[in-house]
């Protein structure tokens, strides 16, 4: 068994079972598990993914919403236990890797072209 | 000083506690290392067991190298390393040296050769800030001043300058073992340690400074 097998072997245990294939120009809404004295809760963070980054395990999407009229973004790693759930609200069409030009938009011009061709 | 472990650094990953973070672990590839001699007070004048590590083919080693090997009947081994212990009574030749001796959370040092970077200069040797590049400067890459002029008229000793950097051996102190896998002879360590992949490392428990 080489190197690379032996390390592939220990981190196929830590990977979630299922995740969704997501795009960049999606919008997802990612469920967060929050620690709250001894109780857990999941909170949902809903927004559009402008960036991934990295593979395998350590796999990060950053997903950007508005709050509040203040824009936040918030990098999540995919096969994180933290993360109870991902899911994709809506396919976006988009020609960049990376949508980092959102950050200068407001208001209608921060919208994603919906598309329609992939499985939600 | 304990015994430790000789293994191969095989690279890096990350793995999740049960508190959900990301941790960052090299795997090692640690033993099994026979003890191939068991120095004592009467016969060598200190206490030590020296262990062998990673197989070799039988042609790769000198006769007087297998002739000693042979004493402990072990299997032909690219590297010998001595554990100097106060105690060796517990040892017995030929018995091989797992990983399982580490658990889960405890403090180790790993030592290994750094990679070798060659001649390098002052900028990434000795993080020396570098020369104004443009507006007419000449002085690039530099070093400055090395010291006084006539008196004392010489460079002290010491003085930060260009030279070999890296390929040299180093200890990183104080590292946690994330994980043992007994069964593959495998170690987690938490963060990363000297050398490149398929390098050589010696692990072994943690020195705590004051502490015997």
């Amino acid at each position: 068994m080489s190197a690379q097998d032996i390390i592939r072997s220990i981190e196929a245990e830590y990977y979630k079972k299922e995740t969704p294939e997501i795009y960049v120009g999606d919008t997802v809404r990612v469920g967060v598990i929050i620690q709250e004295g001894n109780k857990e809760r999941t909170q949902p963070y809903e927004g559009t993914v402008i960036a991934k980054r990295n593979g395998g395990i350590s796999a990060t999407i950053t997903v950007r919403r508005i709050f509040q009229g203040i824009g936040v973004e918030r990098v999540f790693l995919v096969h994180s236990p933290r993360i109870e759930s991902i899911k994709v609200i809506r396919r976006g069409r988009v020609r960049r890797a990376k949508l980092y030009y959102l950050r200068d938009r407001v208001g209608k011009a921060t919208r994603v072209k919906q598309r329609f061709d992939r499985k939600l | 000083m304990s015994v430790g472990i000789l293994g191969t650094k095989l690279g890096m990953t990350q793995i999740f506690d049960e508190a959900g973070r990301a941790v960052p672990v090299t795997v090692v590839q640690a033993g099994p290392c026979p003890i191939t001699q068991i120095k004592t007070k009467q016969t060598d004048g200190y206490t030590a067991i020296q262990v062998g590590f990673g197989s070799v083919k039988e042609k790769a080693l000198t006769l007087p190298e297998l002739g000693h090997l042979k004493k402990s009947e072990t299997s032909p081994v690219r590297h010998l390393q001595e554990f100097r212990l106060e105690d060796v009574s517990e040892f017995e030749l030929g018995h091989a040296i797992t990983a399982d001796r580490f658990s889960e959370g405890q403090l180790v040092d790993v030592s290994g050769t750094s990679m070798g970077r060659g001649f390098a200069g002052y900028q990434k040797r000795h993080n020396f800030k570098r020369g104004p590049m443009g507006h007419g400067s000449k002085n690039h890459r530099l070093p400055g001043s090395t010291g006084a002029g006539t008196t004392p008229g010489r460079v002290y000793p010491g003085k930060r300058m260009a030279g070999q950097m890296g390929n040299a051996q180093v200890t990183v102190r104080k590292l946690t073992v994330v994980k043992v896998d007994a069964e593959r002879n495998l170690l987690l360590i938490k963060g990363a340690v000297p050398g490149k992949s398929g390098g050589l490392l010696t692990i072994h428990p943690a020195t705590i400074v004051g502490k015997a």
